[in-house]
């Protein structure tokens, strides 16, 4: 378990100290799920999205009509920053 | 391309599907708002928000799929992309991965090298196997320019964010720029003809990048791959490609070698730049997202979409040859679009000429909608004019030069054939009795040549045609002329 590429590719900034810590946490998470591979699922479909309380599959789509949008003032509203009707971020290219 | 080198390329088309809002939520996908005017919960990525798929995206999925020769899949499931970049709100992409809407496409194109001036060579068949095309959402707009502080700053506009895409992807069949240039072209028509995608590169609803590659002909691996991007036309498409067979080629024969890299067209100073290095290549970690059900698609609808499809352009090229007699070059150029085809077809069937139909649309109409900067829909002469045009011709009743001038006329003025006509004093003359009397007035005063004529001159007889034309001041009927002048001579 390389916890140093798991936090880069979240974006998460961890010190040597960390990594002593979190190696060995996440080391036996990992092992605690890995336990679901003694069964054998080899005749299973995987169950992919959500089922209703009645346990059949849902059918959630939707017809292409367009709905009330937030408009520009309150998407930003929660913005740290924005300007001219943009979100701000830092420099990227 | 130096000799003893070849090119590999494969393509990857992302288009997007002609909806009124977006894939996941109700925003509307129209161009040209005020920035994040068109946005919800689902498409800025606020916490909790849950997308639903919206339904005209699978049937015009379905339909582009189709028209590519791809097969739609029964299942198919969407997953999440994970990278961060600021123009995707919620830090992963909604895009399908390995079980995509559609799959095993093969699409026949045709496609011809060109010479030095562009000009075309032979047209060829040739086979594209596209491996797949996914249904996904596309990113928000990064803008850089136009704002305070660009230098320290970005902005994002997130309208975009969420607009449908279908991402068409081919196997590494390409062996040549202008293969590449005429399958792009090919799949852009396709989209438009069967209304899935505007698929207009310069608004950016069709957007193409080339990956990239060379090797000494008779190797089977693959060396290194560039991908390249930022080609916001075909033909820029084809120039970067031409560019980077020449760069590639020559790094490897220095022995500097070829880096697996992202580059960018810089359409200034027409050359490849690169943009990022695939050494810190993205680890996307895909997993099925748990949001959205499964996407089954069953046979019954896909039934029913086939029933609506038009007919396809190559299919509609055959027919043209068959039915009509064109020639493959006329037929091909008439199904360019689909408006135009539609244009040609009508006027072949009003005018029963459909070969004098072709000759007409393809040289004279085609050159007054590009004047005019108009499509065959928007065209002020209509089909049914232009066919009664071409019976008026067909009957004798104009010369083929008056036809060509008539039409002009009719495109300029909106007006009918037969105004055109009368207004132009083209009306030919083809009453036998009136024609009769002219004839009979030259054989009366010319005796001398009638004399030499009936004594063997038989080149004598045009001055007569002549005659009659001039007298009639060039509207008899040239072929009445020459079957009274022949029966009285």
């Amino acid at each position: 378990m390389d916890v140093r590429q798991v936090a880069k590719l979240a974006h998460l900034e961890i010190t040597d100290e960390e990594v002593a810590i979190y190696t060995p946490q996440m080391k036996n998470i990992v092992a605690y799920v890995e336990q679901l591979n003694e069964l054998d699922t080899s005749n299973v479909e995987p169950m992919l999205g959500g089922l209703t309380p009645e346990g059949e599959t849902t059918n959630a789509i939707r017809e292409d009509i367009p709905h009330q949008s937030l408009g520009q003032e309150k998407a930003l509203s929660q913005a740290p920053s924005a300007v001219a009707g943009h979100f701000q971020v830092p420099k990227v290219l | 391309m130096k000799e003893g080198w070849e090119v590999i390329i494969g393509m990857e088309i992302h288009a997007q599907l002609a909806t009124e809002t977006k894939i996941f939520c109700g925003c509307a996908t129209s161009f040209g708002h005020d920035p994040n005017t068109n946005t919800c919960p689902v498409c800025l990525g606020l916490p909790g928000a849950l997308p639903v798929l919206n339904e005209k995206v699978v049937e015009l999925g379905a339909k582009a799929a189709l028209a590519l020769g791809l097969e739609v899949q029964e299942t198919s499931i969407f997953s999440r992309k994970n990278y961060f970049y600021p123009d995707l709100p919620k830090g992963y992409q909604i895009s399908q991965y390995d079980k995509p809407f559609s799959a095993n496409g093969i699409l026949t194109i045709m496609t011809a090298e060109r010479d030095e001036h562009g000009r075309a060579k032979e047209f060829k068949p040739m086979q594209i196997r596209i491996e797949r095309m996914h249904l996904e959402e596309d990113a928000g707009k990064n803008v850089h320019e136009g704002l305070p502080d660009v230098d320290k700053f970005s902005y994002i506009d997130l309208n975009r964010a969420g607009t449908p895409l279908g991402e068409i992807v081919t196997k590494a069949d390409f062996r040549s720029s202008w293969q590449a240039y005429d399958y792009v072209n090919h799949v852009r028509r396709a989209l438009q003809w069967v209304g899935a995608s505007d698929a207009d590169m310069e608004k950016g609803n069709l957007r193409c990048e080339a990956n990239v590659s060379v090797r000494k002909i008779g190797e089977t691996g693959f060396r290194n791959k560039v991908e390249l991007k930022n080609l916001n036309s075909v033909r820029f498409m084809q120039k970067a490609i031409e560019y980077e067979i020449e760069r590639q080629i020559e790094a490897h024969e220095s022995g500097e070698g070829v880096n697996q890299e992202t580059r960018l067209w810089d359409e200034k100073n027409n050359k490849t730049r690169v943009m990022r290095s695939k050494e810190d290549a993205h680890d996307y970690r895909y997993f099925p997202e748990p949001d959205l059900q499964p996407l089954v698609v069953s046979s019954e609808f896909i039934a029913k979409i086939k029933s609506e499809m038009p007919e396809l352009p190559d299919a509609m090229r055959d027919r043209f040859m068959q039915e009509y007699g064109l020639s493959f070059a006329d037929a091909s150029q008439l199904v360019l679009e689909k408006d135009l085809a539609a244009f040609y077809e009508t006027t072949a069937k009003a005018s029963g000429n459909p070969r004098v139909s072709a000759n007409f649309i393809l040289s004279e109409l085609i050159r007054e909608l590009n004047n005019a900067g108009k499509t065959a829909t928007e065209s002020p002469l209509s089909a049914e004019n232009l066919a009664e045009l071409i019976k008026t011709l067909d009957a004798g009743k104009i010369n083929n030069n008056q036809a060509k001038e008539v039409l002009v006329e009719m495109f300029n003025s909106g007006k009918t054939a037969d105004a055109v006509i009368k207004e132009k004093g083209f009306e030919q003359i083809s009453d036998t009795s009136a024609i009769e009397k002219i004839v009979d007035e030259i054989i009366a005063n010319n005796e001398n040549q009638v004399t030499a004529y009936r004594g063997g001159n038989e080149k004598l007889f045009g001055f007569f045609v002549g005659q009659v034309m001039k007298a009639s001041q060039g509207k008899a009927n040239p072929k009445v002329v020459n079957e009274i002048l022949k029966s009285k001579l």
